[in-house]
């Protein structure tokens, strides 16, 4: 009897497990393992190299580059869509004329393709004839080349993805937010705590298992977000604007140097976990579950 | 790596699916790109239909497969899923990585009877430069282009400039330029001299200049560059000072995508781009315009570009000869023609240029001949092994220098160290 159930549980898990192992588990180990060797090309078989594409990686000055800017892109970008996406949450969880209206227009941005996305914010930033350069116009300003200089390009990229994003986590907040009991706020109420107190104290405690969830997934977002820039920069000028992820994309994809895109990968899938479990391990102490 | 099970799985199913609905005689699988505005899918779409028609027993699949880019990808991965395409339309630079990816097989071996040999030889020898290497022909010119200069002639006039007379030189361009930039009350450019887009792929344009300037890029073997060369920086320096120092071009990296629009909307009264944009500026500038060759400084000299028809390996002998013949059908006077007058790409060989349509074209609109006027003087894009990613490295370096992170001179140095060091192993 005891045996059956134990088929019975594994027959369950089968297909779910199935899939996992086969577009996640195998080739990821199938990526580590590709990358100790060389990269095959049509006439030349891949060879054993050891860590020859690991040492490769640590001189090269795009890697470094990416890996920079990839952290300031993460850091730019988390923090600000998350307040954005709890502002907008607190805003659109009031009773008001309109507020049907005003939430749909906040999570308009995450149902549009971030490729279309993209070419909309292009025609924002296109030199001469685009929006902001025919608002700027309008005051006297000079033209602007926000995706064409090094100095601005990846800060343009970033407020595209702050756009995006914020829409997805004020769904979360909001859902949080309309799953809190009244009684605990009413009972502040009473208690004579005026608004910001019954936030700090009470709102935010309650919100932070949704934090949590929406820092772990702003964080991969920020790595694994790569669509637009396909469309704004080609991670130009001089890889100002180039991500990891979109480094691995042309290494292994444009330049078909698949080993080396299986490097990178390994690097990408170790950053990850390692920021992950951080994560858990240290705010789970500061998470109050209900 | 994911990606690529994924992408072989899917190809295993496509290929599944293909060969169930596979009755007919053959059946080909003709991947092509679109590179430009206007209706060059279209027109594709059509001739592959009216060669289907007019031959029973063969199918074929046009497969619009995205951008020259995206279509080289795709093609990558089939045929490491083992699903290549019989024919594809890719870049003609990609001719070196085909060959070392062992996926391209010379036109050589099909022809076979003096026609065919007639045929292969009658294409314009500075097509041919991108197609051919080691004394076989691994790319038939199909949609082929060279960069040309376009003008406007309403704001020459305004200018003070004759509307019918480009800049012929390097100076005249900074002198037509400085008389064309227009500014408002409050010192801003509204309209700049002259716009040579440098994003995406800026070597493309900045190797007109470098021919221009008596410099070649690459070798015919495709495994050794000459980025350092004094002229390539002289070239830079040139294009820097449009904006540095003449202030006739607009700072920093300038969009490729965005320039025909800049030309409508009177941003700039010249630009670089290729002739394939010719029928799409013809339909949407508002104004008269000019097409030139581009300006000459030591000679006159541009770059081919675009795509050819490639033939895979592990096709059957059939499927061989039915693409073969598809492609001698495509690239014949008639069809090509066709192709030329929807998109502006130059017809890539002179009995095109003889034909009744073509006649009746260029009669009636004379700049699409000013690009087959200047292949006399055009050399083969730059093209070597690992071609994406050297290209890549001369494109950071321009951007670099572009952009004042670098002087000219050291980005080049710096990008042809770099280039040594990946194409030691082709020597």
């Amino acid at each position: 009897m005891q045996r059956r159930e134990w088929i019975y549980g594994w027959l369950l898990l089968l297909p779910a497990f199935a899939l996992l192992a086969m577009f996640t588990h195998i080739p990821a180990v199938a990526t580590f393992w590709d990358s100790f060797f060389s990269t095959p090309r049509g006439r030349r078989e891949a060879r054993f190299i050891g860590w020859e594409n690991y040492e490769r990686l640590l001189d090269d000055p795009i890697f470094w580059k990416v890996l920079t800017n990839n952290l300031w892109f993460a850091l730019g970008t988390i923090p600000l869509s998350m307040i954005l996406a709890l502002a907008m949450a607190l805003w659109v969880n009031k009773q008001f004329f309109g507020q049907g209206f005003l939430r749909m227009a906040y999570f308009t941005p995450t149902v549009l393709p971030l490729i279309a996305v993209a070419n909309i914010w292009l025609f924002f930033y296109t030199p001469g004839f685009g929006l902001i350069d025919q608002i700027l116009g309008l005051f006297g300003f000079a033209q602007t080349n926000l995706l064409g200089s090094p100095d601005t390009a990846l800060g343009a990229v970033m407020a595209v993805t702050i756009w995006k994003e914020a829409g997805f986590f004020m769904i979360f907040y909001l859902a949080a937010l309309q799953s809190i009991p009244p009684s605990l706020l009413e009972a502040a109420k009473i208690e004579g705590a005026g608004s910001w107190t019954t936030f700090r104290r009470i709102v935010f405690p309650l919100l932070m298992p949704t934090t949590l969830f929406v820092s772990i997934n702003a964080v991969i977002n920020s790595f694994r977000l790569v669509d637009h820039l396909f469309i704004l920069t080609g991670g130009g000028p001089d890889n100002a604007s180039s991500l990891l992820l979109f480094y691995i994309y042309e290494t292994a994809f444009r330049f078909w140097d698949t080993a080396y895109g299986a490097t990178l990968t390994v690097v990408m899938l170790v950053l990850l976990s390692l920021l992950a479990i951080g994560q858990f391990f240290l705010f789970d102490r500061k998470v109050h579950y209900q | 790596m994911l990606a690529r099970t994924l992408k072989t799985a899917c190809a295993g199913s496509l290929f599944a699916l293909g060969s169930l609905t596979s009755a007919s005689a053959v059946d080909l699988q003709f991947y092509f790109p679109v590179a430009v505005g206007g209706k060059a899918a279209q027109t594709i779409e059509e001739l592959t239909e009216e060669y289907v028609a007019a031959n029973e027993g063969v199918t074929i699949d046009a497969v619009y497969a995205g951008s020259y880019q995206d279509t080289v990808a795709k093609v990558l991965t089939a045929a490491r899923g083992g699903d290549a395409p019989q024919l594809s339309v890719i870049l003609s630079v990609d001719m070196f990585t085909l060959i070392d990816e062992d996926l391209i097989m010379p036109f050589d071996d099909l022809v076979k009877t003096d026609e065919d040999r007639e045929w292969l030889n009658a294409f314009y020898p500075a097509f041919m430069e991108n197609s051919q290497t080691g004394g076989k022909t691994y790319g038939i010119p199909f949609q082929r282009s060279t960069p040309v200069l376009y003008w406007n002639k309403e704001a020459f006039a305004e200018a003070g400039l004759d509307p019918d007379t480009p800049p012929a030189t390097w100076e005249e361009m900074v002198e037509f330029g400085k008389k064309l930039v227009k500014k408002d009350t409050s010192g801003n450019v509204e309209r700049w001299g002259v716009r040579i887009p440098t994003s995406g792929f800026p070597y493309w344009l900045f190797q007109g200049l470098t021919t221009q300037n008596d410099v070649i890029l690459a070798n015919s073997d495709g495994n050794k560059t000459n980025f350092d060369d004094p002229k390539v920086v002289e070239a830079l320096e040139y294009l820097i000072s449009l904006n540095k120092e003449h202030g006739v071009m607009a700072p920093g990296i300038i969009e490729w995508g965005a320039t025909p629009k800049a030309f409508f909307e009177g941003q700039t009264a010249m630009m670089w781009t290729t002739t394939g944009n010719l029928t799409n500026v013809r339909t949407n500038a508002p104004f008269d315009f000019g097409v030139a060759m581009l300006p000459a400084n030591k000679r006159r000299g541009a770059p081919t570009g675009g795509g050819n028809f490639y033939l895979f390996k592990g096709s059957s002998d059939e499927e061989l000869a039915a693409a073969f013949d598809f492609i001698k059908w495509i690239s014949a006077p008639e069809q090509a023609a066709k192709w030329t007058i929807a998109t502006g790409y130059v017809a890539p060989r002179p009995d095109t240029w003889e034909t009744e349509t073509m006649k009746a074209y260029t009669a009636d609109f004379p700049p699409a001949l000013v690009a087959r006027d200047q292949l006399e003087h055009a050399v083969a894009e730059l093209s070597t092994y690992e071609n994406q990613r050297i290209t890549r490295i001369l494109n950071d370096a321009l951007s670099a220098a572009i952009t004042g992170q670098k002087d000219a001179a050291t980005a080049l140095k710096e990008a042809q160290a770099q280039a040594d060091a990946i194409l030691a192993d082709y020597r």
